[in-house]
């Protein structure tokens, strides 16, 4: 089968690439250019740079198969940059790789994919997708790596998607992944692992947004009794839970409680102040394609790095949710994604309001 | 099979260019600036090179510069030019908006360093024109830069016309002949006699090895020195020669001298018979650039409603290369400026392929694309239509 490979450069997709063309498959390596890089120091470890495209181009060529490095630069400012700048302005903190992957890899690339009779992308994602039995409807699970599980970022997938996407590292681990490429002396074998937003390279999501707004509205910081302790530059600057950077000399460490996008204003917080049992979500997407006929037990992890908590799950409508927490939870964050579990198997998600 | 249809960004040495560069790795090893045995060898064979080279171009050989290319020869020209005229007063500089990033790149970084600098537009048709140009020349002109032959689209400008005009002024005249030494005939006895100064080459056009090529200097155009070090190519360019690359560019310059005309002449009827096949078997496509002003070689076709880079990825699958112009330092596409420049319009600039042929294409290979690419333009055309509905 003919099948395009997204290639970012690091191990996991080289390795995802590598495991396709040892079973036979005719790959094809893709790597997508997604912002001027032109004139960008190399900087090593950040998801995309110039670098990275080589890589990927290294690895290929290394394995044999034919690569390619293609120019979305402007579907990634439309589709992902220009949402992180104005969720930022509007005091949410955005995940742009939700929308990478369902607006373009899983979008985009695909359609490109089928241009070349490749039905399949294949992507170097920690999750797993399953066919299950009688209505052929497909599963999206976490990857077997619960460290390194990447189905938080996945929730947005369609059947029609899931159908055509292809996950080969999802059952295996991160080391697991590092081993095989050392075996095959892929060059990106110890290559470190990215962490930042691929682009904000210096991980100053602050300083990219005010490059990007210009002149943003200043606005206060105040307590919850709404006493007013200090100014700030804009609210871009904040996320909820947020303890550095307030500019705040207090005796008590505080926390981002509240950014109220009307007046500008920022609201800090003790530690107990930032516990929410509840959440509600829209833009809610299902993975099997509809809500859950009757509020249901799942778990739901609304941050990367969360440990997914239990409680009760009650669609509203097709595509909003809301979950009531059986313990509170710290830095319930609005305009994150919270992606609904039923054991290691993805229900939906959506976003947080 | 595996199909080359691009030649304008670079063709495949000849082998007895290969040759003859084995030869000077193995046998030939001195340093051209040596005494002794070795250096005289390396010596007599980058003369020989200098003269095989010159006989191609109608030019004294003691006029010939070799560079590393034919980028350092327009930076050598384009600054070296400025630098020596602006203490006379002239410090303008004109060139045109289709001209390779070897010119145009250094045109706006003099620019941001305070030159003054013109860029002349074109129009559809892709050929400068010559008006154009003489109302740009000033009595502060140093320099005029307009290239021989376009490289995306193939259109071979006035530089005759332009050239007068410029000596008329007083103005320096170089020209970009990258894409047409080996091409078409060039005859710098006469052209320096009518107005040229400074002419740019590149060996790895016409099946020599890459990184070398040679700037022409008119005989009393004195050029400051870009590049500062010892007395090679006397004073006029430093650093050890390239002996290899300019002993390998001598051979392609011979065997290109030799076969110039027939050469040309068949290029052009495989040129002709790709372009009239693809433009009846494909609705919606059109040549780019005036197709009775080209190089035989270039055929540059817009496919409505197919982006340029999944077509050329998809001959690629299929063995064959071809190119959409220039690519960036990456390898991934960029919309021409040389297409906007000309007034394409934005979409069509997308949907561009460039097709070049070279010494070596075979009316197998032509045919071989005609049968491909119709089914391939089918297909992409359906799948844009079907995600645009799904949109």
């Amino acid at each position: 089968m003919r099948i395009v490979v997204a290639m970012s450069g690091g191990v996991d997709s080289s390795v995802a690439a590598v495991l396709l063309a040892e079973q036979g498959h005719d790959v094809i390596g893709f790597s997508m250019q997604l912002y001027d890089q032109r004139d960008s120091p190399e900087s090593w470890g950040s998801c995309c740079s110039l670098g990275d495209l080589q890589d990927a181009r290294r690895v290929a060529n290394a394995v044999g198969f034919p690569h390619y490095i293609v120019n979305f630069e402007e579907q990634f400012r439309k589709t992902v940059v220009d949402n992180f700048v104005s969720e930022y302005a509007a005091g949410r903190t955005p995940i742009p790789c939700v929308h990478c992957n369902s607006g373009l890899k899983f979008a985009t690339l695909v359609e490109r994919a089928a241009g070349l009779d490749a039905d399949v992308v294949a992507t170097g994602h920690y999750a797993r997708i399953d066919r299950l039995g009688a209505d052929g409807r497909y599963r999206l699970r976490r990857g077997v790596d619960r460290d390194k599980d990447q189905s938080y970022f996945l929730f947005s997938l369609t059947q029609d998607q899931l159908s055509r996407a292809s996950f080969p590292i999802g059952e295996l681990t991160k080391p697991e992944v590092r081993a095989i490429a050392e075996r095959r002396g892929l060059i990106v074998a110890k290559k470190p692992d990215s962490h930042e937003i691929c682009f904000v390279p210096d991980g100053d999501a602050a300083g990219f947004v005010k490059r990007q707004l210009g002149d943003v509205p200043t606005g206060t910081i105040s307590d919850t009794s709404g006493k007013t302790l200090g100014q700030h530059g804009g609210i871009h600057q904040f996320t909820i839970g947020q303890r550095k950077g307030l500019g705040l000399s207090t005796g008590v460490p505080l926390y981002v409680v509240k950014i109220d996008p009307k007046d500008h204003s920022v609201v800090v917080g003790g530690k107990h102040e930032l516990g929410r049992s509840t959440l509600t979500a829209s833009r809610v997407n299902w993975i099997d394609g509809a809500p859950p006929a009757t509020p249901v037990r799942a778990a739901a992890q609304i941050r990367h790095r969360h440990r997914e908590a239990p409680g009760l799950l009650t669609p509203h409508g097709a595509d909003r949710a809301e979950m009531i927490f059986d313990d509170p939870q710290t830095a319930v964050t609005p305009g994150q994604a919270v992606v609904f579990y039923d054991d290691d198997a993805v229900i939906g998600g959506g976003w947080i309001d | 099979m595996r199909i080359y249809l691009d030649h304008n960004a670079t063709t495949p040495a000849h082998p007895m260019v290969r040759d003859a560069m084995v030869r000077v790795l193995t046998e030939d090893v001195g340093n051209p600036s040596s005494v002794h045995y070795y250096g005289q060898r390396a010596k007599a064979a980058m003369d020989d090179a200098r003269a095989a080279l010159a006989a191609l171009v109608d030019a004294d050989a003691s006029d010939i510069v070799f560079t590393s290319g034919g980028t350092e020869a327009d930076n050598m020209a384009v600054r070296g030019a400025l630098a020596a005229r602006a203490p006379q007063g002239r410090r303008h500089f004109v060139t045109s908006a289709i001209e390779h990033e070897a010119v145009l790149t250094t045109a706006r970084a003099l620019e941001r360093d305070g030159w003054p600098v013109t860029i002349v537009p074109v129009g559809l048709t892709g050929v400068v024109d010559p008006a154009d140009v003489a109302a740009a020349i000033t009595s502060e002109t140093a320099l005029v830069s307009i290239m021989h032959a376009n490289n995306e689209v193939g259109t071979v400008q006035p530089i005759a016309e332009i050239a007068a005009l410029a000596r008329s002024a007083g103005a320096w005249f170089h020209t970009d002949a990258v894409q047409s030494v080996g091409k078409l005939p060039i005859q710098l006895r006469a052209w320096g006699a009518a107005g040229v100064d400074l002419l740019s080459l590149s060996a790895h056009k016409f099946n020599g090895p890459q990184g070398t090529g040679a700037l022409w200097v008119r005989r009393g155009i004195k050029l400051s020195p870009i590049v500062t070090g010892g007395r090679h190519e006397r004073s006029r360019r430093p650093g050890t020669e390239n002996v290899p690359g300019i002993v390998g560019m001598g051979v392609a310059a011979q065997l290109a001298a030799q076969d110039m005309v027939a050469s040309a002449t068949a290029t052009a009827h495989l040129r002709d018979h790709l372009e009239q096949s693809l433009l009846s078997k494909i609705d919606g496509a059109v040549v780019n650039g005036n197709p009775l002003a080209r190089i035989p070689n270039t055929s540059n076709i817009s496919f409505d409603g197919v982006e340029a880079e999944s077509l050329l990825i998809a001959l690629d699958l299929e063995g064959i290369a071809v190119s959409t112009g220039a690519a960036c330092s990456s390898g991934t596409l960029e919309p021409s400026h040389v297409l906007r420049a000309m007034g394409v319009p934005q979409a069509r600039t997308r949907n561009s392929l460039r097709f070049s042929l070279g010494r070596g294409t075979t009316m197998n290979d032509v045919e071989a694309v005609i049968t491909v690419l119709p089914g391939l333009v089918d297909k992409l055309r359906r799948l844009t239509r079907s995600a645009a509905a799904v949109r």
